[in-house]
């Protein structure tokens, strides 16, 4: 059986250290939250905080307090607020330890691509491109092949890219590879998976 | 020098042209400056380019001028919550010049410090980087992105003094500042307008300098998102 929605973001959570400052994307990373336990870990909200809590109970919704899907939040006592330029100047300047984003398509030289399906309707980067330039690590969390079974990871990406080499690890419910030099790098398969069928949903070079 | 105002339109006497360059600041609908959008509108003002993380939704925020076609050009990151932003996208009635989030940001401040062009990482090897020029440090590509010097800085703040000290809250600070900083004028809309000294002067997110009109008013704060949990999750 490979892994579920929350058995991967249960995977992504064991990339966080102890006193990582984190910034997850939307979707399957938004749930790596659930299962970081009782290590110290503070969430960056690129819309300018540092410590982002759960959502509000009902009736406590603050429309000065969002995340950066625009959905309401809460602090923590942690909590820092702070402008744009400050957010993105700590995610650029590599403050930010680690990024968990989902992908359309990673490429084995690191390449993703995850804003844009041209002729399709276009809604923008927000701050994946910021954000995959400028993190120490940038680990993908995404299904690994698309709802035709194609593979998500691929030799080369097809979509227009988001940032150039810069993946270093990729989670999909098959399970783990890193981007090494020379191609991908199985790391584990996911419960039930075999290597064998691993690398056959996988259309990348796998070393 | 007196900077408060009576109104939204009282405080865009004099400063609207057509083909304007607007910086605004907001993220979604948190933290903008409804008032004054509201005011651009009902003056008419056309062609105008706007600096914007988003660009509202159909009916509110700048999806207001939108609606009224007074909107040449988007210079924004993500622009997925309007239908009728998508409408006249795709029918070219509408440019748009797509920037990562830090990038825009980075311009505006940079705008606002007299800072006309700097190198980044972000966006190198995307459609981004096409056209722009390229230099490498220590093996690294940067591209090279420029400042944004707008006509005019549309804001929203928590609380200001009457000098213009502003204040913001929790994340609906967000583009304020750096757009506060990039305009030639900057005007402010805040919640609540006090008395000067009352505000500790350590406690300014953004002083003055960079303020020259201020008004108050009642703000809608529309969530667009109203996500919760139950007690009992508790």
């Amino acid at each position: 059986m490979p892994w579920d929605r929350n058995q991967m973001a249960a995977r992504a959570a064991q990339e966080l250290e102890d006193g990582m400052y984190v910034n997850l994307g939307i979707g399957i990373p938004t749930l790596v939250a659930n299962y970081v336990g009782d290590k110290d870990i503070t969430l960056q909200s690129e819309n300018g905080m540092l410590g982002m809590g759960p959502f509000p109970f009902e009736g406590e919704e603050d429309p000065d307090l969002i995340n950066a899907g625009k959905q309401t939040i809460t602090e923590l006592s942690r909590t820092s607020y702070f402008d744009s330029a400050m957010s993105f100047g700590m995610i650029r300047g590599g403050k930010i330890a680690a990024a968990i984003l989902g992908a359309m398509e990673v490429a084995e030289n690191g390449d993703l691509a995850n804003w844009m399906i041209p002729g399709k309707l276009v809604k923008g980067m927000g701050g994946a491109m910021d954000l995959v330039a400028g993190v120490g690590k940038v680990i993908v969390v995404m299904d690994h092949t698309n709802k035709a079974g194609e593979s998500k990871v691929l030799k080369e990406c097809t979509l227009p890219l988001t940032g150039k080499g810069v993946v270093d690890r990729i989670i999909t419910n098959l399970g783990v590879l890193d981007v090494v030099e020379g191609g991908l790098k199985i790391v584990e398969c996911a419960e039930g998976v075999t290597e064998d069928e691993l690398r056959a949903a996988t259309r990348a070079t796998l070393v | 020098m007196q900077k408060i105002y009576g109104s939204a339109a009282e405080a865009l006497e004099g400063v609207l042209f057509d083909g304007m360059l607007i910086a605004a600041g907001g993220f979604g609908l948190c933290g903008i400056p409804e008032l004054l959008i509201a005011a651009i509108r009902d003056a008419g003002t056309k062609e105008l380019t706007v600096a914007s993380n988003n660009a509202g939704v159909d009916d509110f925020g700048l999806g207001l001028l939108l609606q009224t076609k007074q909107v040449k050009k988007m210079m924004s990151s993500y622009v997925g919550e309007n239908a009728e932003f998508m409408r006249q996208y795709l029918s070219g009635e509408l440019e748009l010049e797509f920037n990562p989030q830090g990038t825009l940001a980075e311009r505006m401040r940079a705008g606002g410090c007299g800072i006309p062009g700097f190198y980044t990482k972000t966006g190198v090897g995307t459609q981004i980087a096409e056209g722009k020029e390229v230099k490498s440090w220590n093996g690294q590509d940067y591209i090279l992105e420029e400042g944004i010097f707008a006509d005019l800085s549309i804001v929203k703040a928590w609380k200001a003094d009457d000098t213009g000290n502003l204040v913001f809250r929790k994340t609906a600070r967000n583009f304020n500042p750096p757009a506060a900083m990039c305009g030639k004028i900057c005007i402010v809309e805040v919640e609540e307008i006090v008395p000067r000294g009352s505000i500790d002067p350590d406690h300014i997110h953004l002083p003055g300098i960079y303020v020259h009109r201020i008004i108050q008013g009642e703000h809608e704060k529309r969530i667009e998102q109203r996500t919760t949990r139950k007690k009992e999750e508790a």
